[in-house]
């Protein structure tokens, strides 16, 4: 076990080093640089040996490969370089930010699990039921609707018409609630699907036909025999949904005003403030890995067949 | 009942019925099918691939579902009549009075729980067992099925196991709690040849020695005729002969039993002996929704003549009992 979490470890830092290289590479390849957009605000009669002081130091001025060994090398150590426009290091931005991202995500997948896994469950068992095409319509108009209009749409119905939440910011549980449902409704409604397509299959299979004629009761049956194996398959998508809900939660943080990766994104993004956007890429990226590491690590102690091989 | 012991059988079936509901209304799969198994006895139940086996298996278990249904006929569990319990009492029965094998034993068992617990189980749910006491007694059962290291392979999970040993599996689950029936659905089709025979041999004595009845199911009529007293042939959803294992063998008297013999090579070879040169049947067996009119064998019938196209032949009894439906049997 030991073993193989370290050796998911070892296989993530080539995964981690190639999307910095991508990440590096296409911001040197852009046309704009942060002294141009220094400029676009209004600062246009910058003094040229102030623009040229700023790119020296900023390193601007070295030929991409040597900043990028620079970079790769910084990575090493952990240490992901100072922003250019508040001078900090891009570790300290990304870790007062980072505990509001993973806040909303968690809360957002928390959702998604809890209402989707039971959501399919039920459909499954009740095929055809006015409740099962109730549930898979929900789930496949929640699938198709774009975040950012859902946000707006909750932000409306619950903060502007009925005043029930705030409509934005961040602070307790009630400013979570609007955010966590724009991000978690999609993963939901894909959950529900997954769910229920996977108890539908293994309702079917030989060995709940087993269960049954052993003569334990229908409840029985789903609980101990159809539960396990359909969870099982349903646990591959829970990962990759999970694990790219970070990514996501940037249109809904900016969205909702939620002091996360996402605003530190957006707008080290516009000011082309190249190590901080490296940062919080890579912070994202890393996440994805690490959940899905988790779920690796789930399969082999729930998946016998997977635990010998 | 028997009219000679005056005990009540195991399993009786009369006049069964099994649908296919369907949008153009059912589909009729088993025609008035009954035959009755007394205590302790292995009997064979015989036929092709879409014969309607499998699915009167089920109707005994209880376990057939939608669109599958008993659309009229009696099942007689020793004793009572399964049409009237409910699925409670159903319950009860399955797998404590009735139990049953299936064909399939890689997939048959679940693949993430221990073999010893799917055995333990049995007891967890029939006999109030506490499941530490259960986990001892499915050693028991494993040891009782010959499962080599029984304490050690409790442990193992389905995947770890060959199909020999998953079908042993299976047999010590089916008869953990000592049921009346054991109901065997091809057992070993999916086998390899040198280990149907063990599985064979195992099953019968097992339920002899604990006195379960069999009702074995294959389309192997020369494995079914070394293990059973008496044997049904069933055709496209009815019963066209059935008699004793031993004289089925050596005077069948339909056409389509006959061609079973002769698909049996060994036993073919000594049964047909010099009478009369049997061929294996051409063709297959036609879809419910087309069974053909008359006696639904007479397309693959070579001595099928008008009245085989028109009337349904009746069971009549043959001259070393039992009975037989064909217009021209011998
Ligand atoms: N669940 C089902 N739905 C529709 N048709 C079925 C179903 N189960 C069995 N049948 C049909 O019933 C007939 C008998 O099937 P079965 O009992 O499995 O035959 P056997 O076991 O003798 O090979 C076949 O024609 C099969 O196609
Ligand atoms: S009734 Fe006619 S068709 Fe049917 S088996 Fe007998 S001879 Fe053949
Ligand atoms: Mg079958």
């Amino acid at each position: 076990m030991l073993r193989l979490i370290l050796k998911r470890v070892v296989n993530m830092v080539p995964t981690i080093a190639g999307v910095a290289l991508v990440v590096f590479v296409l911001f040197s390849v852009i046309p704009g640089s942060f002294i141009s957009s220094l400029m676009d605000d209004g600062r246009g009669g910058m003094d040229p040996a102030v623009v040229e002081r700023m790119r020296r130091e900023l390193g601007l001025d070295d030929p991409v490969a040597v900043r990028i060994v620079r970079y790769l090398g910084q990575l090493v150590v952990g240490d992901l370089g100072t922003s250019f426009r508040t001078r900090e290091p891009v570790t300290r931005l990304i870790g007062q930010r980072l505990g509001a991202s993973l806040e909303l995500t968690f809360a957002a997948m928390g959702f998604a699990m809890l209402v989707g896994i039971p959501l399919g469950f039920y459909a499954a068992l009740r095929p055809g039921s006015l409740i099962d095409t109730a549930a898979m319509i929900a789930a496949v108009s929640g699938l198709s609707l774009p975040k950012f209009w859902l946000g707006l749409m909750l932000m409306y119905l619950f903060a502007e018409y009925l005043h029930w939440l705030p409509s934005f910011g961040y602070g307790g549980w009630e400013h979570l609630i609007l955010p966590a449902l724009a991000l978690g409704v999609s993963p939901m409604a894909l959950l529900a699907r997954t769910t229920r397509a996977s108890v539908l299959e293994v309702i079917n299979a030989d060995f709940v036909r087993t269960a049954r004629s052993k003569g334990m009761s229908e409840t029985r049956v789903v609980t101990w025999h159809v539960a396990r194996n359909a969870l099982l398959l349903v646990l591959t998508t829970v990962g990759l949904q999970f694990g790219a809900l970070m990514g996501q939660a940037v249109v809904v943080e900016k969205l909702f005003s939620w002091p996360g990766l996402g605003g530190l994104l957006v707008d080290s993004v516009v000011q082309r403030d190249i190590p901080a956007v490296q940062g919080g890429i890579l912070v994202i990226v890393l996440f994805f890995l690490v959940i899905n590491m988790l779920v690796d690590i789930a399969y082999v102690v729930i998946d016998p067949r997977i635990r010998a091989g | 009942m028997n009219p000679a012991t005056g005990d009540t059988a195991v399993l009786e079936i009369s006049e069964l019925d099994i649908a296919l509901a369907g949008d153009k209304g059912p589909t009729q799969l088993v025609d008035r099918v009954g035959f009755s198994i007394p205590r302790g006895q292995a009997f064979g139940l015989v036929g092709e691939s879409g014969c309607g086996k499998s699915i009167t298996a089920l109707a005994v278990m209880g376990l057939l579902r939608a669109p599958l249904m008993r659309s009229s006929g009696q099942i007689m569990l020793d004793g009572r009549n399964i049409a009237g319990a409910s699925e409670a009492e159903m319950r009860k029965l399955r797998g404590r009075h009735v139990s049953m094998i299936f064909q399939e034993p890689m997939t048959a068992l679940n693949p993430l729980q221990p073999i010893g617990r799917q055995i333990a189980e049995m007891f967890v749910l029939h006999e109030g067992a506490t499941w530490k006491e259960a986990d001892a007694r499915a050693i028991e059962a494993l040891r009782h099925v010959r499962v080599p290291a029984p304490e050690r392979r409790a442990r193992d999970y389905p995947h770890q196991l060959s199909g020999g040993m998953r079908q042993r599996v299976m047999i010590a689950i089916a008869l953990a709690c000592r049921p009346k029936l054991l109901v065997a659905d091809e057992p070993t089709t999916a086998l390899d040849v040198t280990v149907q025979a063990e599985i064979v041999e195992l099953m019968a004595t097992v339920c002899a020695a604990q006195g379960t009845a069999i009702l074995m199911i294959s389309h192997d009529l020369g494995l079914v005729a070394r293990m059973c007293t008496e044997i049904a042939v069933m055709y496209a959803g009815r019963i066209v002969e059935q008699g004793t294992a031993g004289d089925l063998l050596r005077a069948p008297r339909h056409p389509y039993t006959q061609g079973l013999i002769g698909a049996v090579p060994r036993l073919g070879a000594r049964a047909a002996g010099g009478r009369r040169k049997l061929a294996e049947i051409e063709g297959v067996v036609p879809a419910p929704a087309s069974f053909p009119g008359g006696c639904r064998f007479h397309p693959r019938c070579s001595r099928a003549t008008g009245v085989c196209h028109t009337d349904v032949p009746l069971a009549k009894p043959r001259p070393g009992g039992g009975v037989v439906c064909c217009h021209h049997d011998g």
